[in-house]
């Protein structure tokens, strides 16, 4: 049990950072569909860098900026050029994904160097992870989740604690507001996406660099699509975005679990499952009344502030 | 005390969205310590002039001065700095935050939120101004009352010592329309220069000290408000003498019950009882009129009458027959017909990139024989509809949204009067139309009276209810709280009981006189 929840974790590391991300970006009130394609844009983008240089962390650096330079593309098509924001982002995910393959092409079966392989081999932290069965599943890995566990942390106090926070809040909600209370919403709305593109970059790269460490085609495999659905599981809310990356990435490894348990069940089945929990998770949520767990009210609508 | 200080001085200033002149060379000046009212038809310009001072909009060409000296606005941000606080006709309000969040967005100092620090300096102001706002309250439980009070503290706290309030007065109950007046005079008493945006000239000439009228974006005059009748300010602000009494003839007799609606109760869409125990007649060739706060159940009458709404329990009965369970086209064949105008004004009734045309057929089509439509008859009814109402479009197949609010609302009450329906539903039938077209409308729904229509009339405007209505059936909170002669009662008893005369700013009124 133990082992499983501790793969559980690193399984839900990439659905914890994209959705985080897909979060912040949708608190500004921008509906960016392209998490996918940022996660691809991420992953190899994090995973060349990492070869060329064989340093970690600039692997990890690369990545973040890749993302964010995808969520500035994004923002630039919606909020600058006004662009259609569902279109803007599913062209984001093709173009994530044929950037990834195309930048990856001659990197298919590399491994990572070994630097890199070593600085993210488990780490247990002192007294922490001394906790029986708390310790060794949440505190006995690598750095990078526990990297995951900080965003949690700081983007929870930014959104609940700060002025910033508030703002923000104010430009996902009625931007006509924020605007004639003299928040910059175009500043809002650029600075946060470019944050959760470098979030969702981040995710990516924990797929390349970490889970698998090898470079393969399609390495994210729609987990950028489930993100983007626990984000309203999570409804906004970067601490329950935590549990539900946790569910998820639960049930992707349940396969493996239950084949090694012995038990037999047609793998498309299992493959399966968190899709299916998806559609189920959409269907119960959309039923939630609560007004703080509606979406921003301005999600996805554009807003231009001379228009009559 | 030597000259009064101008506040603001705006010369020369044209706007133009598009091909259209918003504003053209207008003048407003603004003293410190006075009120001053713009008055001024739909579309004259009144609110793309004071969003140049708010820094929303960005004139095309001439100066602004704040003060004594000149400024550009680049964003409301500058406005903000500059001390000039706005309250838009439509609550620039969060819904999700509470009273207190509202009032620190976009305040840049300071990274974290200082929550005792602020309750304390809203306090103050508070007490200072008269206002009343329960600091934790979230916003989308507060009355529009509450939310108002909200947004004049806020621009206070952050200094502001110009107030423009935008058409303030539209959706407020008379017990609240008092206290806004009580705090604006407070204002003005502390020496602040305060722009009042209405159409409703008894309270023009009530509040304030002068008046600017605009007309078709120019400025026709400022004036003294003890110096002018109100039958001049109408003639600068139409252009030509209007007749302001609205006919009213006694209903027909013997009253003959048409509609009658028995012990209605109907849930809305939160699951919340919207309608309870509703108990009204309806006769032929009565005006009977239905006041409320916006939100009592209105939208629910119309449109469980209509069919549109099921109702939990309660029967409507219509020449006898009752017609709860009907389908909305059945009961459109008995002759009810309703013109509800949502706060959108398109929302519900008609398709804006239709055209006149089209959006006749829209109801009419299942009356046509075969499977294409005919154009011909619609294109024709359309041509008299535009003719009779006196709606100004380039012709019959010019989209509707692209109408002026006033032509959209002939629209659909002319679709709806065509039919000479038995019923006549309209909701805020004059909402957002100025003085012309809405008396054209009042004549429009008297016709229909004397014709032996009845016509149920859902309205905000308690003069004109009082003016128009035989009868007015007061709603609170989906419950019937009395029908009443307009001719035996006042505004202000109607005011109470539309908040179920337990609303403490009444009293509160009262403890203050």
């Amino acid at each position: 049990m133990e082992g499983f929840l501790a793969a559980t974790i690193v399984a839900s590391t990439p659905l914890l950072f994209a959705t985080v991300g897909e979060i912040v970006t949708e608190k500004s009130g921008l509906l960016n569909l392209g998490v996918e394609g940022l996660m691809l844009i991420g992953a190899i983008m994090g995973f060349v860098t990492a070869f060329a240089t064989g340093d970690p962390l600039l692997g990890v650096l690369g990545a973040a900026v890749a993302g964010a330079a995808g969520g500035l593309i994004f923002a630039f098509l919606t909020v600058s050029l006004r662009a259609n924001q569902v279109v803007t982002g599913l062209t984001l995910t093709i173009f994530g994904a044929g950037f990834a393959s195309f930048m990856g092409k001659t990197y298919v079966g590399l491994v990572v160097p070994k630097a890199v392989k070593s600085f993210f081999s488990p780490v247990s932290i002192p007294l922490l992870g001394d906790i029986p069965f708390i310790g060794p599943v949440f505190f006995q890995r690598d750095v990078f989740v526990y990297f995951g566990y900080l965003v949690v942390i700081l983007v929870t106090l930014y959104f609940y604690k700060t002025r910033a926070g508030l703002n923000l809040k104010a430009v996902g909600e009625s931007a006509a507001a924020a605007d004639a209370s003299g928040v910059n919403v175009t500043l809002y709305k650029y600075v946060h996406t470019c944050v959760g593109g470098a979030l969702c970059g981040l995710g990516g790269a924990y797929m390349s660099l970490v889970m698998m460490s090898v470079w393969q085609e399609n390495v994210v495999a729609g987990r950028g699509w489930i993100a983007v659905a626990l984000v309203i599981f999570a409804s906004w809310n970067p601490i329950k975005a935590f549990v539900g990356a946790f569910l998820f990435g639960g049930l992707s490894i349940l396969g493996f679990r239950l084949q090694s348990m012995g038990i037999h069940i047609s793998q498309y089945w299992v493959d399966m499952l968190p899709y299916a929990a998806t559609i189920v998770i959409i269907i119960l949520s959309s039923r939630k009344n609560r007004k703080e767990n509606q979406p921003p009210s301005d999600l996805g609508i554009p807003y231009f502030r001379e228009e009559r | 005390m030597g000259q009064p200080l101008k506040a603001i001085e705006m010369k020369g200033i044209s706007k133009a969205f598009g091909s259209v002149k918003a504003n053209e060379d207008v003048e407003l000046t603004v003293y410190n310590g006075e009120v001053h009212a713009l008055l001024g038809e739909n579309g004259a310009g009144k609110s793309t002039l004071v969003n140049m001072l708010s820094g929303i909009y960005h004139q095309d060409s001439g100066t602004v001065r704040v003060n004594g000296n000149e400024v550009r606005f680049s964003s409301p941000k500058d406005s903000i700095a500059i001390g000039i606080g706005m309250i838009h006709q439509h609550f620039k309000l969060v819904d999700v935050l509470t009273a207190k969040e509202n009032i620190l967005l976009g305040r840049s100092s300071g990274l974290f939120r200082n929550s005792k620090q602020l309750t304390k300096e809203i306090r103050a102001i508070s007490d200072r101004y008269g206002l009343d706002v329960d600091p934790d309250k979230k916003v989308y439980n507060m009355s529009v009352g509450e939310k108002q009070t909200l947004e004049i503290i806020k621009v206070l706290y952050r200094g502001a010592r110009i107030l423009i309030l935008d058409e303030p007065t539209a959706v407020l109950t008379p017990q609240e329309i008092k206290r806004l007046f009580r705090i604006i005079r407070n204002m003005k008493e502390q020496g602040c220069a305060v722009v009042i945006i209405t159409h409703k000239l008894n309270e023009v000439m009530e509040i304030s000290d002068r008046i600017t009228v605009l007309r078709r974006g120019r400025t026709i005059g400022t004036v003294d408000t003890d110096k002018v009748q109100v039958g001049s300010l109408i003639e600068m602000m139409v252009g030509k003498k209007v007749d302001l009494a609205i006919r009213k003839e006694p209903p027909a007799q013997p009253m003959r019950p048409l509609l009658e609606v028995d012990n209605l109760h109907v849930v809305g869409h939160d699951r919340k009882s919207a309608l309870a125990d509703i108990s009204f007649t309806l006769h032929e060739g009565e005006i009977l009129g239905v006041a409320g706060v916006a939100g009592s159940g209105q939208k629910e009458i119309c449109e469980t009458i209509a069919g549109l709404t099921k109702a939990e329990k309660g029967r409507i009965f219509f020449d006898g027959d009752n017609i709860i369970g009907k389908t909305p086209r059945e009961i459109i064949r008995l002759g009810i017909r309703m013109g509800f105008i949502p706060e959108d004004r398109l929302g519900m009734g008609l398709v804006g990139s239709m055209d006149i045309v089209h959006n006749l057929i829209l109801k009419d089509y299942q009356n046509q024989p075969g499977i294409f439509l005919k154009r011909g008859p619609c294109a024709e009814k359309a041509t008299a509809i535009v003719r009779r109402l006196d709606i100004n479009t380039p012709n019959i197949y010019y989209p509707v949204k692209k109408l002026s609010g006033g032509n959209i609302q002939k629209v659909l009450l002319g679709r709806e009067i065509d039919s000479d329906p038995r019923v006549l539903i309209t909701a805020y039938p004059v909402r957002g139309l100025d003085i012309g077209a809405s008396y054209k409308i009042y004549d429009l729904l008297n016709e229909q009276k004397s014709r032996g229509a009845g016509v149920l009339f859902i309205g905000e405007d308690l003069d004109v209810l009082m003016d128009l209505c035989d009868r007015i059936m007061v709603f609170c909170v989906g419950r019937v709280s009395g029908i009443v002669d307009p001719s035996k009662v006042t505004k202000e008893e109607i005011g109470l009981m539309m908040t179920g005369g337990k609303e403490d700013a009444a009293h509160e009124l009262d403890q203050h006189q």
